[in-house]
């Protein structure tokens, strides 16, 4: 993507070239602030619609400018710092949190060649970004001097870093098949149809990392972290206005991440499900695919019920860990046994 | 200026100062909570500097790793501990003399290893062995192809040492209480209604009998 | 068998995917909320809300200052003041009604022998002040000259059970 927009600016001299990765990274990062406004739109839409209410629909046609009427409004609020926070840290939690939701999106190809940075340890990085995740959130929970946010980072932290065991070995599932950690070999694998897909292969454990993904997101049934029966918000509970604003555009840009990943890895990223279709643009039907996934996360949302957290903790450690793992030892025996590893490097 | 050589330098200067910088907030701040962020900050410059160097696979498990769940569990504890550092620093200067003679002793220690250095005599084949260029091979199909053929030995033995530590831990703080009530969910989720309850006509004035109680 | 069967079924989230084939068919049903600015529920005529002091046909108010309402208020929230007209009628000075104090019972509107002060059927009476909701004589006979049209509708309506 940089290097096409080098080329279309005239291709020579540093300075276009760092015209064209800002251009680039405004390419990615606009569209997705704006997707993420729109996503909190149709989550609330979509939950509304199961609970056969309304939904937001006053503010614009159908009420679609509602997202941006509550970040005016809480743009134009005060920051309130509570007394004996540590104002620093309670500041950089929330950029830290909207940060890394926006970071790990530079390796996400979006059609072929479209990536900010078309990383060979892509996958990798989306999981290191992911696990840096927690820190916005346990930072908040220390820096914020409550013992409800307190509690909320700390179940998060414990959440995030046990769930990103399980998703570690999915991931690892899919690598061992593809023989590439690049996101694009990934999608590359997948070329030829619904029918090579990954999902089909890789049935049972997609759904292990689909879940994984609610609950390294913090979203129902796993938003134990900020449980409002228990925890009233968790670690936001002291945050107000932008800081606030910047943890909830985080969340959502990680869920939004969350099903592109889940797209790219297991239903074929950008090609088209029957070859007849290929005329539709590839980041079209990228969009659609995570735009399905983003619906699922809502609707989960709308029909599961909260865990306990000792009934989460123990379906990541007693039920998904053993699981994925017995899915690694399986797949890559098969693989080794009948000689379908892919001969890269 | 060449901005292929430029953005590297500026880049590792970047990266190097703020490794130091962060190492050396570690051990200055007074709360230990911002310490430990400092050390992830430093955790996450060196990975950056992995990166420079071409070893990108190493800077993600870095990142993965180190940052992403052991710092989070050295933040944890300091955080529930909740050190008071005015009462841990009243003694501190008493342990002054053994502190500074332990240093002494690393720093002789090192001072003689470096001096006494000599290369092993096969120093001339591992100088010969292929290293493709960074070009050729990614370093993880590099590193892999490494560890799990010459290296399985060391890499698996490694493994089994982190597996004994980790039984061992939970050996020493599990204890067996009796009289606990647990949850068996496998079994509650095994349960149907046929087992759990039946429907009865109650004639009237006559009751029913007691059901006999199913396993 | 039925162990396999329920492991199978745990395993494939059978009860997951009935609660998603479920919770879709909710999805597209009617919605069950209305649109409440712009649209509104039905309401009874019996309805119990912001007070009004009415008028006879003729412009005279009704009220006589008997003060039976300000005797079975329970809230207390009604205060009336009275004295002689220059025509030598009884009338109110002062009729005071503190919504912040009343419960909407409508003892007042049973109370009053001429159905001067009646609960009308206006709900959306929200004010950014406390002080706004301190009603006096002028605001309850404005009121009811604003929902005049509406209580004498739901008075006739409520006439035959009474």
């Amino acid at each position: 993507m940089v290097e096409a927009l080098y080329n279309l600016f005239g291709g020579e001299g540093p300075f276009l070239y760092f015209l064209a990765v800002i251009a680039s990274i405004l390419g990615v990062v606009l569209p997705l602030t704006i997707a993420v406004a729109f996503a909190v739109y149709f989550d609330r839409k979509i939950w509304a619609a199961v609970q056969m209410r309304r939904g937001p629909n006053v503010v614009g046609p159908f009420g679609l400018l509602q997202s941006f009427a509550d970040g005016i409004k809480l743009f134009l609020k005060e920051t309130i710092i509570p007394a004996g926070a540590n104002k620093v840290i309670f500041l950089m939690a929330p950029m830290i949190t909207f940060t890394l939701a926006l970071i790990s999106w530079a390796v996400i190809p979006f059609d072929e060649g479209m990536a900010i940075s078309d990383l060979n340890v892509g996958v990798l990085y989306i999981l290191a970004i992911s696990s840096l995740g927690v820190y916005g959130i346990i930072m908040s929970g220390w820096a914020s001097n409550s013992r409800y946010a307190f509690l909320g980072g700390l179940r998060s932290a414990a959440q995030m870093v046990s769930y990103e065991v399980s998703i570690g070995f999915v991931l690892v599932c899919v690598l061992v098949k593809v023989g590439s950690l690049n996101l694009s070999d990934v999608v590359y694998a997948q070329e030829g149809g619904v029918l090579s897909w990954h999902f089909i292969p890789f049935f049972p454990i997609f759904i292990i990392f689909f879940i994984s993904a609610l609950a390294e997101t913090n979203r129902p049934p796993f938003d134990l972290p900020e449980a409002e029966a228990e925890l009233v918000a968790g670690y936001q509970v002291e945050y107000s206005s932008m800081a606030f604003a910047l943890f909830f555009l985080g969340e959502y840009a990680n869920i939004l991440l969350m099903s592109i990943v889940m797209a790219i890895l297991f239903f074929g990223g950008w090609y088209a499900p029957l070859p007849f279709l290929d005329f539709i643009p590839g980041f079209i039907w990228l969009f659609i695919k995570t735009a399905l996934f983003f619906w699922m996360f809502a609707m989960v949302k709308a029909f599961v019920p909260r865990y306990r957290y000792d009934q989460l903790m123990r379906l990541g450690w007693k039920v998904f860990l053993p699981l994925s793992l017995a899915f690694v030892i399986i797949y890559s025996g098969v693989m080794v046994y009948a000689g379908w590893l892919p001969t890269n490097g | 200026m060449d901005l292929a050589s430029t953005l590297p330098a500026a880049a590792f200067w970047l990266f190097a100062a703020i490794t130091v910088l962060s190492g050396l907030m570690v051990i200055s701040s007074r709360n230990p909570v911002h310490s430990v962020l400092w050390l992830i900050l430093a955790f996450f410059s060196a990975a950056g500097l992995f990166v420079l160097m071409g070893a990108e696979f190493l800077a993600m498990l870095l990142v993965i790793v180190y940052v992403g769940a052991v710092a989070v569990l050295f933040l944890f504890v300091v955080m529930m501990l909740d050190i008071n550092f005015v009462e841990l620093r009243q003694g501190f200067l008493q342990y002054l003399p053994i502190g500074a003679l332990i240093g002494l002793i690393l720093l002789a220690e090192l001072v003689t290893l470096g001096t006494a250095w000599t290369f092993g005599g096969d120093i001339a084949l591992n100088a010969a062995a292929p290293m493709p260029a960074l070009e050729q091979v990614e370093n993880t199909a590099a590193l892999g192809s490494v560890i799990y053929t010459d290296y399985i030995f060391i890499f698996q033995t490694a493994g089994l040492i982190l597996l004994v530590a980790m039984i061992g831990a939970i050996v020493l703080t599990h204890r067996d209480r009796p009289g606990v009530k647990r949850q068996n969910i496998g079994k509650q989720n095994a349960r149907r209604p046929e087992d759990a309850f039946e429907l009865v006509d109650v004639e009237v004035g006559k009751g029913v009998p007691m059901p006999t109680k199913k396993g | 068998m039925t162990a396999i069967v329920q492991a199978a079924k745990s395993l494939l989230l059978k009860e997951f995917w009935a609660a998603l084939v479920l919770t879709t068919k909710y999805f597209f049903r009617p919605k069950v909320t209305i649109n409440y600015p712009y649209e509104k529920g039905p309401l009874s005529p019996r309805f119990r809300g912001e007070h009004a002091l009415r008028r006879y046909p003729n412009g005279e108010e009704r009220c006589i200052a008997c003060k039976l309402c300000e005797a079975i208020c329970p809230a207390q929230a009604i205060t009336i003041e009275a004295e002689p007209r220059a025509d030598g009628s009884r009338r109110t000075t002062r009729y005071d009604i503190d919504m912040t104090k009343c419960i909407y019972c409508g003892f007042c509107q049973e109370a009053c022998p001429v159905d001067a002060i009646v609960e009308g059927p206006n709900f959306e009476f929200a004010t950014e002040t406390r002080e706004e909701l301190m009603y006096n004589k002028d605001k309850l006979l404005a009121n009811g000259e604003r929902w005049e049209r509406e209580i004498a509708a739901n008075i006739a309506l409520d006439a035959p059970y009474r």
